[in-house]
């Protein structure tokens, strides 16, 4: 049994909430128990970057005094913008002794910053990708996924230290270890659009299109993410995408946590699968699909 | 007009100075296209102290913020950094593009969002965004848009009308409060409010 703090953030406890259920289903499948951390709030995203340097130290540095305050040492955040901001505040707190001081003062809590931080593609090296492979009960022979990083999960590498940021190969592994196959392909650490789908949707429609153009010209039979807001740019928006750029296409979107629960026979509901926008039968061999 | 060179304090420790205009930020950037003045552009603004013409830029509002600049630099400057010191900078002096004020109108109401829940309740946030981006603009498409999407978020169990609060609220509303940037002057900071 691993214990492991958890940081679900707005997302997934929002209308990403077939990610939360995912994760949870796949983490008790493989025996790991997740201790959510005590009134956690925003991580500020990029709204609190772009807008206020020091808010974007002070809302994750918060979670992170709480973290410390209940003696957790390592958080797993399932949302790559949540992880980085995390990650982020952690390396400013330690780098300055100074910001560390205005920070407890103003989050009224001790931040030391020496809390492990960690996505959900580290949660599955930690449970061991030998455990995961013995744990397999339907292998995945029928998926053929392009592995798609996104921004977050390694960018900027500085802060992240994860992965390599150009070639990242270490989601081909765990989908190796489930007995399914990933094709080579150019828009893996390409940006979907993020924050975008409200603001400016033109900007989705481009970058997250180009990204279903490129996997599925790569052969691949859907998209595998890590990323609440990755899922909703390439699934739920997946059929304005092919309305405006004319194409119609039916790519499945599974978070990594979706496959691997599949694979140690969890069901598409326990999973929340078909909850997704675009969903496919996975049993069903020629796939039809609805955008 | 006197231009200042880059040591202006607000990009203190993002290494501006380095950027020798090799334009990789701008080869890899997915915005570039649709930018008036490119990454590389805007830093070289920024080393000339030419901090007005960057900050009213679009360019600076369409940024995504998806670091690839950043991952890129051969030279480690904090592109993204940059970018939102600069960002900052056009709310402070109300400079923001006004082609990007949807993004700006987005960007405030979700941190109003954190402010008064906590956590975001993106019922609230949508509405909240619907409401200030129809009254900057008049746009009635932007107030019906994605309607439709009500009744499939609800059919999959995706539509949280009231979305979750933290118990603790007012801490939140305190964090806030500290870190406005007239707060934030008056301490021993990192990276000073700049006038």
């Amino acid at each position: 049994m691993i214990e492991i703090g958890y940081y679900p953030g707005c997302a997934l406890h929002g209308s990403s909430n077939d990610y939360e259920a995912s994760v949870q289903a796949c983490m008790k499948a493989l025996g790991v128990r997740l201790n959510e951390l005590d009134d956690w709030i925003c991580c500020g995203a990029t709204a609190a970057h772009s807008m206020n340097h020091m808010l974007s130290v002070a809302l994750p540095a918060r979670n992170l005094g709480i973290a410390e305050r209940d003696g957790i040492d390592e958080v797993f955040a399932p949302c790559p913008m949540c992880s980085m901001e995390l990650i982020k505040a952690n390396r400013a707190i330690t780098a300055s002794p100074s910001l560390r001081a205005q920070i407890a003062e103003i989050v009224e809590l001790p931040v030391e910053g020496k809390t492990e931080v960690i996505n959900l593609i580290q949660v599955f090296e930690r449970v061991g990708l030998e455990a995961i492979r013995a744990a397999v009960k339907k292998p995945l022979g029928h998926i053929q996924a392009a592995c798609y990083y996104g921004c977050l999960l390694t960018r900027p590498p500085k802060v992240l230290e994860f992965d390599d940021a150009e070639q990242p190969s270490l989601m081909e592994g765990i989908l190796e270890a489930i007995g399914a196959s990933t094709v080579e392909w150019n828009y893996k650490t390409e940006c979907c659009g993020a924050g975008m789908t409200m603001a400016r949707e033109e900007t989705i429609i481009d970058l997250a299109g180009k990204i279903l153009d490129n996997a599925a010209a790569h052969g691949a039979n859907c998209l595998v993410a890590a990323c609440p807001m990755c899922h909703v740019n390439l699934d739920m928006k997946q059929a304005d995408i092919a309305r405006a750029r004319g194409a119609s296409r039916g790519l499945t979107v599974y978070y990594l946590s979706d496959l691997v629960g599949l694979a140690l026979g969890l069901s598409p509901e326990e999973l929340a699968i078909n909850r997704h926008f675009v969903v496919r039968d996975l049993d069903a061999a020629p796939a039809t699909s609805e955008a | 007009m006197a231009s200042q060179h880059a040591t202006d304090d607000r990009f203190a420790g993002m290494s501006l100075d380095e950027c020798y205009q090799c334009g990789k930020c701008t080869a890899g950037c997915p915005m570039a296209a649709a930018m008036d003045v490119v990454p590389n552009q805007i830093f070289r603004l920024a080393q000339l102290g030419k901090l007005e013409r960057a900050a009213r830029s679009q360019a600076i509002w369409l940024c995504v913020s998806c670091f690839t600049c950043t991952a890129r630099c051969p030279k480690s400057v904090d592109c993204v950094g940059i970018i939102d010191a600069l960002r900052e900078m056009s709310l402070e002096k109300g400079w923001v593009a006004p082609e990007l004020q949807r993004v700006r109108l987005f960007q405030q109401a979700f941190l109003d969002n954190i402010r008064k829940n906590g956590r975001i309740n993106e019922v609230e946030l949508i509405q909240r965004f619907k409401l200030s981006g129809f009254l900057n603009d008049f746009s009635v498409p932007l107030l019906m848009k994605d309607a439709m999407l009500a009744p499939k978020l609800m059919q999959r169990g995706k539509f949280h009308v009231f979305g979750e609060k933290v118990k603790d609220r007012d801490i939140v509303r305190r964090i806030f409060d500290r870190c406005q940037p007239q707060a934030v002057a008056s301490g021993a900071t990192e990276k000073e409010a700049v006038s």
